[in-house]
């Protein structure tokens, strides 16, 4: 073991890899990762950058719901999802976790319909065992306990990720799943990104914990806490903590130290509650710059690469979003297809008398208010 | 055939369901070596193995949303709260989570799980273990709730219920668990969900209980001989509290003019009044006299000193049907 066990959260260590400039500044702690792995990562990292970015344009002009931006934390997401196969392992989200749907495998497409509120977004395509977004936070942490506690019991290798934040820490279901999974040994791996915001709570008065990793030591599950903006360091931990995890040591808390760069939601105004000044403070340590910095320097990445790679990505979220405009409308069906395995006979009765309904006053669908 | 009570028949239904399929499992407080408050896990331990029948740390909120995940890894849990009033910080997760997966995710992600509870009064008990919150499960779309009050019913109606690939909430009237034994059929059998159950046949009167209070109208419907010799009253154990079969209660209805409903529940907002509801909406036509509920008090459910004030009991359901019968327009 390179890092669990290594690093003591009681002591408030971190593992850090690189720099703010993404100079390597523990050589000994990076991980092997290949080049084109790293291109892999970064690509994600932007493309969910940008798709953010998009996405709160078109929330403003009331094209898409409102939405619960990555942007800031895209380096532990990729790392922590990379290091798993979407479709032997699972991934539990939470609500904020764009750059990680994408890398298990969720479409820029799907994700943007569940923005547009049609719940075919959360169908992940086949083959990627990734849960629709939890709203309610907390209950993923159950939820993957159990998956992890089916992979166990059935004889399989799966591992379960899981993820919240420094405010769904508070919620007493995560205790208890980790206490759970401690105690049938499970391969869960919970994660927290510690983003110093629940809405405009700050950590501070969400806990006197030294800090969060140090919340999994009551459970007897080792615990570390991680530089979650710097990407290699994430990826390093995360990759150890999933073997850990799948090899019958049983579960793993790793608290990524990260920072929420936007707004809670797209509904929200971080500059009311957000202390003068700490957010410019925080963007120099954000994660794209430093990987690409660190990419740049290594002489695998340019300019004229970010260029042709934004031009790229811009025009698929482009078009992405334009066919979401052209089919984000379900039939009436959906809204009923979905409650049971089979329709019941109530059910049955109550959709004939919608489409009824709707046949007779198709202009009403919106709500009719209009 | 064994003859056997209601907590026997529990045990029953998850000996044969663990003996047919090894993914079925069961857990919750004190499950394991002891059996449960109740016993009605005692002994599948000792046969199944501790991987399959074991004790959860009391924290229901996570054993329900543990049982989510194996549910939709492929397994067949059936999780067992302890008391249906204590069994509350468990709801978070059977409304916002378990009732919802299977739409929230278009149908990739299931909940093939089973809730166990024993609820209602009429034990003796503390404060929390008393209470009848069907209205409250029934009232949540994507997840099925039924409530057996007969030996037969819940042996068949628990394996239906794992069965299911829907989740299910299993709602056990602790008041039957030991109050009477019935020969029921050895090996597997189901109860369909959704199925009522006609008692007794008749042309003057419907009433339509469940759980418990099946027995209270079955005492009912002899004590009323005294008073209304002719009275000829049909008898219907709903057994499945949603889905609940409508098409039996409204041509029933439709029959005899007259409905009583019977629980123990609370009054305001319970299933009595859904019922009463449907039936007004399918049988106005046929109605002989404003339909009736016989239920407890919109109270908290008091404690063991008053609890008899607020159980319904025989001679409650009597008056009430004596109301109905005796109505004139």
């Amino acid at each position: 073991m390179k890092y669990i066990g290594k690093f003591d959260p009681q002591k408030d260590e971190v593992v850090r890899v690189m720099d703010k400039d993404g100079k390597i500044i523990n050589p000994k702690l990076a991980p092997s990762i290949s080049d084109e792995e790293l291109i892999k990562a970064y690509s994600i990292m932007n493309l969910s950058r940008r798709q953010d970015d998009y996405q709160n344009k078109m929330q403003r002009q009331g094209r898409l719901l409102s939405f619960l931006s990555s942007t800031g934390q895209e380096a532990c997401e990729v790392a922590y999802t990379m290091v798993i196969d979407p479709k032997n392992d699972f991934f539990v989200s939470g609500y904020r976790n764009n750059a990680a749907w994408l890398t298990m495998g969720q479409t820029v497409r799907n994700i943007m319909l569940y923005w547009a509120g049609n719940e075919a977004g959360a169908k992940a395509p086949e083959g990627v065992n990734s849960l629709p977004p939890n709203i309610i936070i907390g209950s993923q942490y159950s939820q993957a306990t159990g998956i992890a506690f089916a992979e166990k019991y059935q004889g399989k290798k799966g591992v379960a990720v899981t993820t919240t934040g420094d405010g769904g820490m508070s919620e007493g279901e995560t205790y208890e799943a980790m206490n759970f999974a401690k105690l049938h040994e499970l391969p869960v791996v919970f994660v927290c990104e510690n983003n110093k915001w629940a809405i405009s709570t700050p950590t501070v008065e969400q806990t006197k914990s030294l800090n969060i990793a140090v919340k999994a030591i009551a459970t007897g599950m080792p615990s570390i806490k991680v530089d979650g903006n710097d990407f290699l360091a994430s990826y390093a931990v995360a990759k150890e903590a999933v073997e850990f995890a799948r090899s019958g040591n049983g579960p793993v808390l790793i608290e990524f130290d990260t920072y929420r760069l936007g707004a809670h939601s797209s509904s929200d105004a971080p500059d009311v509650y957000r202390p003068k000044g700490e957010f410019e403070d925080r963007v120099p340590y954000e994660p794209l710059i430093r990987l690409k910095a660190y990419m740049i320097a290594k002489g695998i990445w340019s300019e004229e690469k970010q260029t042709a790679l934004n031009e790229e990505q811009d025009k698929h979220i482009a078009a992405e979003f334009a066919w979401v405009e052209q089919n984000k409308n379900y039939p009436i069906e959906d809204i009923f297809n979905y409650q049971y395995a089979e329709l019941t006979e109530d059910l049955k009765d109550q959709l004939a008398e919608a489409k009824e309904f709707f046949a007779k006053y198709p202009e009403t669908k919106d709500g009719g208010h209009h | 055939m064994a003859v056997i009570n209601n907590i026997k028949a529990v045990t029953e239904a998850l000996d044969v369901a663990m003996d047919r399929d090894k993914n079925v499992i069961v857990f919750g407080e004190d499950v394991g070596l002891e059996g449960g408050v109740f016993r009605a896990t005692q002994g599948l331990q000792q046969k199944y193995g501790i991987e399959r029948s074991f004790n959860a740390p009391i924290s229901e909120a996570m054993f329900a949303g543990v049982g989510l995940g194996m549910a939709m890894n492929g397994m067949k849990p059936v999780v067992e709260l302890q008391f249906q009033g204590l069994g509350l910080p468990a709801l978070q997760n059977v409304i916002a989570n378990i009732s919802r997966m299977r739409n929230r995710s278009r149908g990739k992600w299931t909940a093939p799980m089973v809730i166990r509870m024993p609820m209602g009064g009429g034990i003796r008990a503390l404060e929390h273990h008393s209470e009848a919150l069907e209205a409250i499960f029934a009232h949540i779309p994507g997840i099925k709730t039924v409530m057996p009050s007969t030996p037969y019913d819940t042996k068949g109606l628990l394996l239906a219920a794992i069965e299911s690939p829907d989740p299910v909430i299993v709602l056990e009237p602790t008041k039957l668990y030991r109050a009477f034994k019935q020969e029921v059929p050895d090996g597997y059998y189901t109860v369909p969900i959704g199925e009522g159950y006609k008692i007794q046949e008749g042309n003057d009167l419907t009433i339509v209980t469940y759980g418990a209070q099946t027995v209270d109208c079955m005492k009912a419907v002899e004590m009323i001989k005294s008073t209304h010799p002719t009275a000829s009253i049909e008898l219907i154990d709903l057994r499945s509290i949603q889905p609940w079969d409508k098409k039996m209660v409204i041509e029933s209805v439709k029959k005899t003019g007259r409905l009583l409903v019977v629980s123990e529940a609370v009054r305001s907002f319970g299933v009595p009044a859904e019922i009463i509801a449907t039936v007004n909406e399918n049988c106005f036509d046929s109605l002989k006299a404003p339909l009736a509920r016989c239920t407890g008090y919109d109270v908290v459910i008091p404690y063991d000193r008053g609890e008899g004030f607020h159980q319904v009991n025989p001679q409650k359901v009597v008056e009430a049907i004596k109301k109905v019968l005796d109505y004139k327009f």
